[in-house]
């Protein structure tokens, strides 16, 4: 079971994420001893009748999982057939593998496809250094270091989590091309240097609350300061939540559309998002084919997380809630 | 802990004294970065947006008072209610829409049953995706009138309509969108799920409590502050949402503004028509109504929230 794997990596979180964990393991030594099916059993129940009702249940949840990925697999397999059957094949059988619309769709812009997934790239990497960076140190701060003003600092740091960003944009935007970086990244990353993905540092501060203060207690006495302390003991500590928050900030980058619909106007700066939007305008929607062969280069990455990176996902969202 | 629970819990404890602190330097140290973003990035633009909002201002010439005319311009403005129908529509049908079905699903997804990992990964790929502007093209093709949701439904004789280009159903389609990405808050409340003591249910049945009655006697109390949690939330990013709108209308929030979000109305107004005053004033206006909806469910939460500490 990949939750027992995962839960017992991360140092002990705290009271409840030690709970948690507990009630994992017993789950699964309930399953492994045959234990967990009877949790309920009802009076009337047999044993016929509850393998008939595990029987609907999986053929349910089969039907709802081939209902909710069918879209995606549609969109895979169209993209490999020429453009006049898209509108015609509602199947998933392939009969020929046609790789043209990814040739079309690669070049069907001002530059190639690449030069999209590269700036992509730059923005994505970018945002995850500033964001594990900055995030960590505010959050070792509050987490671990008693100051002024820490409660409403702290109050005020949990509030932004929630302030929608439109808010703040329109000065950004004043402030930024002002200083000359509409079409640079510079306002897509230099927020991110200033911890201003506050989500992150609160998920950051949950975790560093779980590391036994013992650590920092017998670095001290052996003579670390604050900066040690967080370089040395804490950091190597949080391996678990700083891949959660580089995954999510891949992910929400990645995918990010309206600051990067408003700070890269011209072409030479366009991410992926904004590649495919112009894509759509300029082809209108006579071009399919190209269209989602571009879609699945696009959503490439955000697959190759979801296979590898998902229990950073699911841990991340289960102990701080977050989509 | 949710952010929701942690606000809950400062505002219980109030303030500790006067007392020094120790780490005073080390801490504003550390603190330094988000100090400067908190102010730089957050406090400062949104006094400046407060201000721009009492303004006419087109980026060219320096912004020129306005005194309420922004105010009642909107109340004038029929786009701009149109656009608040279209968003209270999305978010009142679409978030309690998608909270009860990742509910339902997480209740079918029993704990310690054969496949979870992989009903849930399926489940939860959607909306790892949903946001995309790929998946936006996606709908715009299945919703389309030779899409694929079209396609099949000629196969069982059906004519179907262009659904994204009908007015009268363009807003469900982005409402099943929505919906398409329950993954997210299904993790969450199968994670709140495992929480619940195992005890209770054979408490329960050795009392001959059936199982529909453990339900509502054992998991839905005892879910209640995960089911407000992501209550609160959702409610809050679903107002926000812009990219699906943008997409299948092509930016224009059509057809017949059928789609048009607040957010995307809001962009029309500020970065098309750069009229950057009209668009802080309904930049608040969307805090306000954000806002005010989060702190009425916290005031409801009273009512059917059962915290057990």
């Amino acid at each position: 079971m990949t939750d027992s794997l995962q839960t017992t990596s991360a140092p002990s979180g705290g009271a409840r994420r030690r709970e948690e964990d507990m009630s994992a393991n017993t789950a699964a030594l309930a399953q492994s001893t045959g234990a967990g099916e009877d949790r309920s059993p009802m009076k009337s129940t047999t044993a016929a009748g509850r393998a008939t009702r595990s029987i609907i249940k999986h053929v349910l949840l089969v039907v709802a999982s081939l209902g909710m990925i069918y879209p995606l697999l549609w969109m895979l397999v169209s993209s490999l057939r020429p453009d006049e059957l898209i509108f015609r094949e509602s199947g998933l059988l392939l009969t020929s593998l046609e790789f043209g619309n990814y040739v079309e769709g690669w070049n069907a812009l001002s530059h190639p496809f690449s030069h999209f997934l590269w700036n992509s790239a730059v923005v994505v990497f970018g945002s995850i250094l500033a964001n594990l960076i900055s995030c960590s140190m505010a959050a070792y701060a509050f987490a671990r270091l008693d100051f002024r003003f820490k409660k409403p600092m702290f109050a005020l740091m949990l509030l932004t989590i929630m302030l929608p960003v439109h808010v703040v944009i329109i000065p950004q935007y004043i402030l930024f091309s002002n200083l000359g970086w509409v079409n640079t990244f510079l306002p897509l990353i230099v927020p991110k240097i200033l911890a201003t993905d506050a989500f992150f540092v609160f998920l950051m501060v949950q975790f560093i609350r779980g590391i036994p203060k013992d650590l920092d207690e017998a670095a001290r006495i052996d003579g670390a300061g604050h900066i040690r302390i967080f370089i040395q003991v804490i950091l190597p500590l949080m391996v678990p939540a700083l891949a959660t928050t580089a995954i999510f900030t891949f992910m929400w980058t990645w995918n990010d559309f309206f600051s990067q619909l408003i700070f890269l106007t011209s072409p030479d700066v366009y991410t992926v998002p904004l590649a495919l939007q112009s894509f759509l305008d300029s082809t209108g929607e006579s071009n399919w084919g190209a269209m989602f062969a571009m879609s699945i280069v696009s959503i490439l990455p955000l697959f190759l997380i979801f296979l590898f990176g998902q229990r950073f996902l699911i841990k991340g969202m289960a102990t701080t809630g977050i989509k | 802990m949710s952010v929701v629970a942690e606000l809950n819990q400062l505002k219980k404890t109030g303030k500790g004294g006067k007392r020094r602190h120790k780490e005073n330097k080390a801490g504003h140290l550390f603190l330094l970065p988000w100090t400067l973003g908190l102010f730089g990035i957050t406090l400062f633009p949104m006094m400046a947006s407060l201000y721009l909002a009492f303004t006419d201002y087109n980026l060219l010439q320096p912004p020129e008072w306005a005194g309420l005319e922004n105010i009642t311009r909107m109340i004038g403005d029929e786009r701009l209610h149109k656009s608040i129908e279209v968003t209270f529509t999305y978010v009142f049908v679409g978030v309690p829409l998608q909270l009860a079905v990742s509910l339902a699903v997480a209740m079918l997804l029993d704990r310690g049953m054969r496949g979870l990992a992989f009903y849930r990964s399926v489940f939860y790929l959607p909306s790892m995706l949903g946001s995309s502007v790929a998946i936006a093209v996606l709908w715009r093709q299945i919703f389309g009138h030779g899409g694929l949701i079209n396609q099949i439904l000629g196969n069982f004789g059906i004519e179907g309509q262009g659904w994204v280009s009908s007015p009268d159903t363009a807003l469900s389609t982005l409402i099943i969108l929505h919906v398409w990405t329950f993954g997210a808050p299904m993790v969450i409340f199968l994670a709140g799920l495992r929480q619940i003591p195992e005890m209770f249910y054979e408490a329960a049945s050795i009392d001959g409590a059936s199982r529909f009655k453990q339900f509502f006697t054992i998991t839905i109390p005892l879910l209640t502050p995960i089911i407000f949690f992501n209550l609160v939330l959702q409610l809050i990013g679903a107002f926000q949402n812009f990219t699906q709108a943008y997409v299948v209308s092509n930016g224009t929030g059509g057809p017949a503004d059928s789609t048009l979000f607040f957010t995307l109305y809001l962009y029309q107004q500020g970065f098309k028509g750069f009229d950057m005053g009209y668009a802080s004033a309904m930049a608040w206006v969307l805090v306000l109504i954000i806002a005010s909806l989060t702190a009425i469910n916290f005031w409801l939460s009273k009512y059917w929230v059962h915290y057990d500490d």
